[in-house]
């Protein structure tokens, strides 16, 4: 599935990475914990969190996901978003709770990793 | 024996959560730029980054050496610190001593430690409560490296 297909599907606002919709998401991980996302997470994974601290891109940094989805309408602030930019990770932000999420790109194809 | 290619020591300060994983993300640039390859520059930067936040969690300040060898990679992490009473009991997965405070940080699920084993070849912990910690791994080089 497309980026861009899923910032329709979950109504994201694009907060970084506007030029990135078309890459391929194959999994999804999601978790506000970032130690179950780095022992999870394979790269170029989707990641969904609602963790919107400097940590979650460093996770998302090190993990190597291909691009963050932050749930239940949180907004990181101005200096997460730049730190995002300068690591070329595409952010989205929805106002949908992760329950939510997980089950619209679930019931579209897109699975987790076990 | 291993021929020692590259060392390079950084420091870590303790509860300056701004600044926690900065010192793996600046290993993760470097190890890239040196053209290690994809699986083995993951697994060092993970427990990299989980040994950062420890230290910014848990301890005063603490140091992060980066040891390259043509057969691997090896990180050395020391800090000044409470140190661990019960090594086998913090390796295990979802035993955490952390505070609310690191949990909405994203961390202290009782995770990090075993995240850390299992990225790694060789490990090993060194604790002294009162005084700090000291972890080591080795994270040997794949054959395409």
């Amino acid at each position: 599935m497309k980026l861009s297909e899923v910032k329709d599907l979950l109504q994201c606002e694009v907060l970084a990475g506007e030029s990135e919709l078309s890459m391929d998401i194959l999994q999804v991980v999601a978790s506000d914990g970032m130690s179950e996302i780095l022992a999870f997470a394979k790269s170029k994974d989707l990641m969904i969190t609602g963790l919107t601290n400097i940590q979650s891109i460093r996770t998302a940094d090190i993990a190597g996901v291909s691009a963050v989805i932050y749930c239940r309408g949180k907004r990181p602030d101005k200096k997460v978003i730049e730190f995002a930019r300068l690591k070329k990770i595409p952010v989205l932000a929805t106002n949908m709770v992760m329950f939510d999420i997980c089950g619209i790109l679930y019931g579209r194809g897109l699975k987790g990793i076990s | 024996m291993a021929a020692e290619l590259l060392r390079e020591r950084y420091e870590i300060q303790g509860r300056n959560f701004d600044k926690a994983g900065e010192v793996s993300g600046e290993i993760k640039v470097l190890l890239r730029d040196l053209g290690i390859n994809a699986a083995s520059l993951r697994r060092l930067v993970i427990v990299a980054f989980e040994a950062e936040m420890n230290v910014v969690m848990y301890a005063r300040r603490g140091t992060m050496t980066l040891i390259l060898t043509d057969k691997d990679l090896n990180l050395v992490v020391m800090d000044e610190g409470p140190g661990i009473p019960d090594i086998d009991l913090a390796l295990q997965e979802g035993f955490s001593t952390a505070s609310d405070e690191m949990r909405e940080l994203g961390f202290g699920f009782g995770m990090g430690l075993p995240n850390m084993k299992k990225n790694s070849d060789e490990f090993r912990i060194e604790s002294a409560v009162g005084k700090g910690t000291s972890v080591f791994a080795k994270i040997r080089l794949s054959s395409d490296d």
